[in-house]
């Protein structure tokens, strides 16, 4: 098997995309986060500010999903294929709602009538909260096992069996994680009394995550055991859950403090070591099924040639100081508290 | 209706409404890059007018565009699991390349282009817009590579058997520039310059129609119809060059095109016309030929026509393919016509009197947009009944694990949603294009004739400077 610097490539690019869909889930987290509060702002002033306080960053958070949904495509095509087929209808609603999403955010401004600016504002954040919602209903499926034969087709009726309760509390776990995380991020973006709402929900989000990270970690170890395998035959990788049970501890500690930044920090740093747990215990598995472990889609019969992954890892690593250098630019550029101007949504 | 034909009406409905926008958006910015580096380097804020305003309509194209856009990456895994899993190893690169080098470059910058014109300076604004620019075109190209590869295969070996059967690169520039991605990328570029181009063309042929605007209005549109003029007549060598491209690489589809049948014999070129699929005749005004003369340059040479191939490996829509393929040479000959008739009245210093090529060109934005309707349409009816052209048949590429049900509650919604995007994106545009490159303090609105505007404008200069002393 051929290695670089110690790993084959197929573990390489099962980090790539890991670290991709980690962006993501931070960056468009918050965007998600954010939105799903819009409705808890009850003047117009402070819902455009909101607004606009993701409004030059959405666009650029979202490619992150368009590379990783790639990178995926590009390096494990059998399990890009598999997943999406499988799972058809979270990913067409999970689609839906981000046109509406970025429908809203174009359409909101451009009319004065209440009813107008009003039926989009719940359209937002509506999308918000199910986009954040069905990102971890598909990630408790595929943690889970998804019932996949011999040839990696799926075996199960498609139409609503993705929502079982595993995923359900999946799904509420991403949902307060994300609005925690949303909330830390507006708090860095606000002022005033807007401000002030602020630090009192985002509590009320970390509370929630809080007991929802708590009962899908103990349904996790009482139900859906291949998930805690290596923990229990490796202690080296408890190493893992402490690290993040600290890093999620932080985030109260700091927020208490009103160090936002900091508190984003740790946030984004748990939404990472969470997705690094998961990949911990998938690895080597993409695709987990339910069926028989025969049938799993690894990161080995799933990819594409080793001549493909050298190529795209070359891209890889032109692209990505570029890509981290415009995105810090950007983000530089709008840093510091919302300000509305002519241009704003 | 089957899965198969469910999938592929799916397929080329979300394709069909996404490719309004992306054509819209990179002509747009080719304009705005214009318009934006001749106020960085004249000064002058006409200019910056038409960078601002323009930059408005870019962001609802593009918005709409990236959410039509991210719902085709995911498409492929959906409804084409066994195309994604044939195709994957060579896709793969082009679609890694178009996300990081192009996609993160033009979203990057979009943030800086439509919020920073306050908080950055203009050399860096215009680096901005010139890097959302540069992005879109190249994705534009990635996105191409990967169809074209579809087209003419190259680059690549096939391993496995069967259901399990796929592509996997051996030479990744061979891929990159297969015969055929080089003529369509350029024919891709231009039909999406120029759909940007006949949109900034057609507004300001409204504002001058109406009155309204009109100075910037002028400047706007012999700047529009300088690129106009060069890109149309670009069109049409891209043009020749692709269909050259299609003779030699897949005959079939050519054969379709012009509705040829014969195995092999001089073809017609048809300027309209009519294919009998049963009885494989075509009726129509023809210039007996003439297909054989622009490929070879004798009008006896033989082409190959489809019934040199087995039924099973023609292309069933041959009436289709005609047609489409027959509206988009029509378009692409009425754009150069249409801007070099308003060149000449241009050169004879009557282009804004010619009220009736005023409201041609308002009319003509519709032109690039069916033009590359109907191309991709002919292109990719042509392709059938390939997938991958003599690799990989469309009926063997659909997911398995999908249900007809399921693809009938995505269609249907996809139809709802878009229409209702549709109809929005009429709405805002229409909106933005009433209220005007002006906020609300500007005199020009009121409509004008040529002779007072220019005395009245003497009259304001001559009284402003008192004011200002006093």
């Amino acid at each position: 098997m051929e290695t670089l610097f110690g790993l084959d490539y197929q573990t390489w690019w099962f980090l790539v995309v890991g670290g991709v869909f980690s962006g993501y889930a931070i960056l468009d987290g918050f965007d998600f986060g954010a939105g799903a509060w819009h409705l808890f702002f009850r003047k117009e002033q402070s819902r455009r500010i909101a607004m606009n306080a993701v409004g030059p960053v959405w666009d650029g958070n979202e490619v992150w999903l368009v590379i990783g949904g790639g990178a995926l495509f590009a390096g494990f095509p059998i399990a890009y294929a598999s997943l999406l087929s499988a799972m058809y209808t979270p990913f067409m609603l999970f689609l839906f709602f981000i046109i509406f999403r970025a429908v809203s955010i174009e359409f909101r401004g451009k009319e004065e009538m209440r009813w107008w600016r009003q039926l989009w504002d719940v359209i937002y954040s509506f999308s918000s909260i199910m986009l954040a919602f069905l990102l971890g209903v598909v990630l408790g499926n595929v943690l889970m096992g998804i019932p996949f034969d011999a040839n990696q087709n799926y075996g199960g009726d498609a139409l609503l069996s993705f929502l079982n309760p595993y995923s359900i509390l999946m799904g509420l776990t991403s949902l307060s994680l994300f609005m925690s995380h949303g909330a830390i991020y507006l708090l860095l973006k606000t002022e005033g009394k807007l401000y002030d709402r602020l630090v009192v929900l985002q509590k009320y989000a970390m509370g929630a995550f809080l007991i929802a990270f708590g009962l899908t970690s103990l349904y996790t170890l009482m139900f859906v055991t291949h998930l805690s395998d290596k923990l229990m035959t490796m202690p080296a990788t408890l190493a893992l859950p402490i690290l993040l049970v600290l890093s999620i501890a932080n985030i109260p500690r700091l927020t208490h403090k009103k160090k936002f930044l900091q508190a984003f920090l740790f946030s984004s740093l748990s939404i990472s070591f969470l997705l690094v747990l998961c990949a911990l215990e998938s690895y080597p598995n993409l695709l987990i099924s339910s069926i028989s472990p025969e049938n799993n889609i690894d990161i080995y019969n799933a990819a594409s040639s080793l001549k493909s992954l050298k190529i795209m890892m070359i891209i890889v690593a032109i692209g990505t100081p570029l890509v981290l250098g415009y995105t810090y630019f950007v983000y530089k550029t709008f840093s510091g508290k919302v300000k509305i101007d002519e241009t704003s949504y | 209706m089957d899965v198969e034909i469910l999938a592929r009406v799916q397929f080329a409905f979300t394709i069909a409404f996404h490719y309004i926008y992306p054509p819209l958006s990179i002509g747009l910015g080719m304009m705005m890059v214009i318009f934006e580096s001749m106020y960085v380097g004249t000064g002058k804020k006409v200019y910056e007018t038409l960078a601002r305003f323009w930059t408005k309509i870019f962001a609802l194209t593009f918005g709409i565009g990236v959410a039509t856009g991210i719902v085709m990456e995911f498409e492929f895994g959906t409804n084409w699991a066994i195309y994604s899993k044939y195709v994957g190893d060579i896709f793969g690169s082009a679609l890694a390349a178009e996300g990081i080098f192009a996609f993160a470059l033009e979203s990057g910058f979009l943030g800086i282009l439509l919020f920073g014109w306050n908080r950055v300076s203009s050399k860096v604004h215009l680096i901005s817009t010139i890097g959302v620019f540069f992005g879109s075109m190249f994705s534009a190209v990635w996105i191409v590579v990967a169809n074209s590869w579809q087209q003419t295969p190259a680059g690549y070996h096939i391993v496995g058997e069967g259901i399990n059967a796929r592509a996997e690169i051996t030479d990744f520039w061979a891929m990159v520039f297969n015969p055929s991605s080089v003529d369509r990328i350029t024919h891709v570029w231009l039909g999406a310059l120029l759909a940007g181009t006949f949109l900034v063309l057609s507004v300001h042929a409204y504002y001058l129609i109406k009155g309204r605007h009109i100075e910037i209005s002028k400047k706007a549109f012999k700047i529009a119809l300088i690129a106009a003029t060069i890109l149309s007549l670009g069109q049409l060598s891209t043009g020749h060059h692709s269909a050259e491209g299609v003779a030699e690489n897949q005959p079939a589809k050519l054969a379709a095109m012009e509705g040829h049948y014969e195995k092999s014999a001089p073809a017609d070129m048809y300027i309209m016309g009519w294919v009998d699929q049963d009885n494989q005749e075509v009726t129509g005004i023809k210039i007996p030929g003439g297909l054989s003369f622009l490929l070879d340059y004798d009008f006896d040479a033989p082409v190959t026509g489809l019934n040199a191939f087995p039924k099973e490996d023609q292309p069933s829509q041959v009436n289709a393919i005609f047609q489409f393929y027959h509206i988009m040479v029509a378009i692409g000959m009425a754009l150069i016509g249409l801007s070099l008739l308003a060149c000449f009245y241009w050169w004879r210093g009557r282009l804004f009197e010619q009220k009736w090529l005023l409201i041609a060109f308002v009319f003509a934005v519709f032109l690039p947009q069916i033009g590359n309707q109907t191309g991709w349409f002919a292109a990719e009816m042509g392709r059938q009944p390939w997938v991958v052209y003599g690799l990989l048949r469309t009926s063997d590429a659909f997911s398995q694990a999908v249900s007809a049900n399921q693809i009938w509650f995505s269609l249907i919604m996809f139809f709802f949603i878009y229409a209702l995007l549709f109809v929005l994106f009429i709405y805002i545009l229409n909106k933005k294009i009433q209220h005007g490159p002006y906020d609300e303090q500007d005199s020009d609105n009121r409509p004008l004739t040529k002779g007072i505007e220019e005395a009245l404008l003497k009259e304001i200069q001559g009284q402003s400077e008192p004011k200002v002393k006093g």
